[in-house]
């Protein structure tokens, strides 16, 4: 990747971060760490919340996007509310894996498949079928994997907690127009 | 405080509530029911967007969730969940429209499309919210039958519970369960990480990051001598108790502990039959605790 493009994705996620309530904030950051201190998956990831905000700085945002870094964020909310800036950064990470989606940067493809194989079920029935959700994620992650799930699965069936067919919300054809006007506003 | 002799909320049980933890759904409104609450059920709700949505497209995550409260506007109530993903969403976008005229501006076109409406009017609770805070201690004494006391409870609210929203309770040290559980008459045991993440999707996405998080959950749990964890999230309830033999394996150490959603111990405490609280619907023993601990 060149480094225009670089920073071209700086700017790309800078624009929707400042679209944000509180977005603006970010520009406060004093690179104290406490985001990443507080951050429950920080150990896991290549960089933490500090970095990320450092690396948009440089201009190094492809970095973080081409790593194992935002999807192991699980929204807990820790660095958001301890923030002494105020910057929401779990609302700015969900901009990041928004971005790793759409530019398809995604190295650590787990978190993402999930996100869209949850999404499409949720499109389809206007709830979400965890049968359904789960079939999709593992047949496009890993299909060994989900044999690994048939005890979980059993388990779940003989208690009668499985629910096999998806039924449709019956206001899904309005639903369905909705989602389509919101998406005339843009794709975010 | 309010009159709570005919209180009705509109009632948002969530996608995952419909089956695989239908448990967490079928105790609440038993509990509701002998408390004198109406939950009325949304009519054909849909799914909140939760957190796997709002990484796709955000406006379409914030659609979802106003058409719930859309719909909860038109009921003219408040609207109370029991999953902290869903109460967490549904406020988010509540809050978001609020304070960005813009962004309510396009939702409320969109909700047209679908001929829906939502003004703003409505207020999203967590119905561990509304017992203590609406409720209150008198009340739900007044129906305890059989007092917790035998019973060593650590409280497990989950992150999203008391973030971003930390009007409700503390966002580090969230204390409405235990004073809840204090009320039924349990023994709560001092436990630091009730509001600690449970790794949440990480569980399935990436395992070996959502293991160490319920493992420290698990495992302090039995350290401080608790009985069992409480809960008052569905994905943290099924984090905690269906994947205790792998997180054992990963964490090299115990980590069996029966985990049960505090509207459960709530049940229990006032004598409501195990099937009121589909209490067979476990994967930990509970029921073996419950009669040992508290009886019959």
């Amino acid at each position: 990747m060149t480094t225009a493009t670089a920073k071209e994705l700086s700017e790309e996620l800078l624009h929707s971060v400042y679209s944000l309530p509180h977005g603006e904030k970010i520009k406060q950051c004093l690179q104290c760490g406490t985001c990443s201190a507080s951050c429950p998956s920080s150990a896991a990831m290549e960089y933490g919340p500090r970095e990320i905000i450092a690396s948009l700085r440089a201009g190094m945002l492809d970095r973080v996007l081409n790593s194992r870094t935002v999807w192991l964020c699980v929204s807990c909310y820790s660095c958001t509310i301890r923030c002494p800036a105020g910057i929401p950064f779990t609302d700015v990470m969900y901009e990041l894996k928004r971005l790793e989606v759409d530019k398809g940067l995604s190295r650590d493809a787990s978190g993402a498949k999930m996100a869209q194989a949850f999404a499409e079920t949720v499109d389809q029935y206007g709830r979400n079928v965890e049968i359904k959700l789960l079939s999709k994620y593992y047949l496009r992650t890993n299909p060994l994997k989900a044999l690994l799930q048939v005890p979980l699965a059993m388990k779940l069936f003989f208690k009668g907690r499985l629910e096999l067919f998806g039924r449709k919300i019956k206001g899904l054809e309005g639903l369905h127009k909705m989602l389509a006007a919101i998406e005339e506003n843009g794709k975010k | 405080m309010i009159d709570a002799t005919v209180q009705a909320y509109s009632y948002f049980p969530g996608c995952s509530l419909t089956a695989t933890n239908r448990a967490y759904d079928i105790s609440t409104r038993s509990v509701a029911h002998v408390l004198g609450v109406r939950l009325v059920e949304l009519d054909d709700w849909n799914c909140c967007g939760a957190t796997a949505y709002l990484p796709i497209r955000e406006k379409r995550s914030f659609v979802l969730s106003a058409r719930n409260l859309a719909i909860a506007e038109k009921e003219g109530r408040q609207l109370a969940t029991i999953c902290n993903a869903c109460y967490v969403v549904l406020r988010k976008t509540n809050k978001y429209m609020a304070e960005d005229h813009k962004l309510h501006g396009e939702i409320r076109g969109a909700l047209r499309a679908g001929n829906m409406d939502y003004r703003g009017t409505v207020r999203v609770r967590h119905f561990l919210d509304i017992v203590v805070n609406d409720l209150g201690e008198d009340r739900v004494r007044s129906h305890v039958r059989k007092d917790l006391s035998g019973l060593k409870v650590a409280c497990y609210s989950g992150c999203q519970f008391s973030r971003p929203f930390d009007d409700i309770d503390d966002a580090e040290y969230p204390v409405l369960m235990d004073r809840l559980m204090g009320w039924l008459g349990a023994e709560v045991v001092p436990f630091g990480l009730s509001a600690k993440c449970c790794g949440g999707m990480a569980m399935t996405t990436h395992p070996e990051s959502g293991q160490v998080l319920t493992g420290r959950i698990l495992q302090t749990a039995r350290d401080r001598g608790a009985d069992c964890l409480a809960t008052a999230c569905p994905l943290c309830q099924m984090n905690l108790e269906a994947f205790q033999g792998k997180v054992a394996q990963a964490m090299k150490a115990d980590c069996d502990i029966p985990v049960l959603y505090f509207t459960q111990l709530m049940g229990s405490a006032f004598g409501l039959e195990p099937q009121a609280l589909a209490l067979r619907d476990s994967f930990t023993p509970v029921e073996t605790l419950l009669k040992e601990k508290v009886g019959g």
